[in-house]
């Protein structure tokens, strides 16, 4: 990990730690994880709850700074940078979606959007029609002028999907973004994430749900702060069907 | 029960009588439990098929009794099924034998086991998201494919659980 490669990884880890402070003891939540992340990788990262998921994510889009370890971005380091360094960063480069969306509730979809590509620096006619670009390739359009309050819980993800896209970011971090969300608008989220990777933007999703997971391209189950597995999720062959598919699953007492 | 006796054997060898109380032991009173004739039919079994081998021990008074150790073979096959992912709605059923009797064989160690078993439903996870964007419109296909992928979350929540207690 010097950063001389020749075309360093978008994202590098190396032995990261970080302990969260609970009354006066010290609770280790990510004690030493190395990860390098490639372009146009989409990588999800699960585990149980307390895994240290959440704040592995924090730590790679600077949210918290790691207690000891180095993080590259682009091979620049990047983990001692001040806050007002991370967040022309982020304005630059990443996306953060969460779970609770985060979404100006006096403000209305299309404002909503807005909004945040005027404080990423656009013009307010690019913001416009950023916006506008947003609304549609989101299925968002007749929503338009509806406030958060209106929306469904679905709707609010999309939103706040839009709003993490607007600087169309090389990397989007996504926290948990189907977290309390129906089947069927699960289904609608992890359609778009794959849309995105397919459009290049490289994908770090944490989640708990196992049909997210395996929407990306590689898993890495944490485990006590620490990583237990990374893994290549396998595109199924073609000839993989309900046969022996579903039946792999479910007994059908035959 | 054929993998269960011959991963007991692959930690010592044993009498017939000794392999069905290691099995009470190993899994204790939830899961159900061989009887000492279905133990003896699966060892003349195995013995036929030279995964095992007995050896006759004279006893005084008694009649004789047989000391079994499992064969290269039977270590082959026992190796074969630690390194194949479970596949089939029993899955928790056989997984829990592999993880619980990897123990003291140096066949294979349990977070290998886990790793292994939460890739390939991982996979299989990836397959029915495939299909369900094949069969898209067709709300009974739909459906069954949601109860598949329902199941398979629940074996990988159990899977986590496991590594929790285990590991």
């Amino acid at each position: 990990m010097t950063g001389a490669e020749p075309t360093p990884p978008l994202l590098a880890a190396h032995a990261l730690v970080r302990s969260h402070l609970s009354g006066s003891t010290l609770i280790p939540a990510v004690r030493g994880i190395s990860l390098r992340i490639d372009r146009g990788e989409f990588v999800a990262v699960t585990g149980p709850s307390g895994a240290g998921k959440s704040t592995l994510l924090h730590l790679l889009g600077g949210l918290l700074r790691p207690d000891e370890g180095e993080l590259r971005l682009d091979g620049r380091r990047v983990d001692r940078l001040r806050e007002a360094a991370w967040a022309r960063l982020r304005r630059r480069h990443y996306g953060i979606v969460f779970q609770s969306g985060n979404l100006l509730s006096d403000f209305s979809v299309a404002d909503n959007i807005e909004l945040t590509a005027l404080l990423a620096g656009m013009s307010g006619r690019t913001a416009r029609e950023r916006r506008q670009e947003l609304l549609e390739d989101l299925a968002l359009a007749h929503k338009a002028t509806a406030g958060p309050g209106e929306l469904s819980g679905g709707e609010r993800q999309r939103v706040a999907l839009a709003r993490a896209l607007v600087n169309r970011p090389q990397l989007l971090l996504a926290d948990e973004p189907t977290g309390n969300l129906d089947s069927r608008s699960t289904r609608d989220v992890l359609a778009l994430l794959s849309r995105y990777h397919q459009q290049g933007t490289t994908i770090v999703l944490v989640t708990h749900d196992a049909r997210a997971a395996s929407t990306a391209d590689r898993v890495v189950s944490l485990f006590d702060g620490r990583i237990a597995d990374d893994a290549r999720v396998e595109e199924p062959p073609d000839a993989w069907s309900s046969a022996n598919g579903v039946r792999d699953v479910i007994d059908f007492g035959g | 029960m054929r993998h269960q006796l011959l991963a007991l054997l692959a930690r010592q060898p044993a009498y017939g009588y000794e392999l069905k109380q290691g099995l009470e032991q190993t899994f204790g009173a939830a899961y159900p439990q061989p009887n000492i004739g279905q133990i003896y039919v699966t060892l003349s079994r195995l013995e036929k098929s030279g995964l095992i081998r007995g050896t006759e021990v004279t006893q005084e008074g008694r009649p004789d009794k047989k000391v079994y150790e499992i064969t290269e073979k039977g270590t082959e096959e026992l190796a074969g099924w630690f390194e194949a992912p479970t596949e089939g709605p029993r899955v928790r059923d056989e997984f829990f034998m592999k993880l619980i009797l990897a123990e003291g064989t140096d066949l294979a160690d349990q977070l290998t086991l886990i790793n292994n078993q939460r890739r390939h439903c991982l996979n299989t996870m990836r397959g029915l998201n495939k299909l369900a964007a094949t069969e898209r419109g067709n709300r009974t296909s739909l459906l069954l494919i949601e109860g598949a992928v329902l199941h398979l979350q629940a074996d990988l929540d159990w899977l986590e659980r496991c590594q929790e207690e285990l590991t």
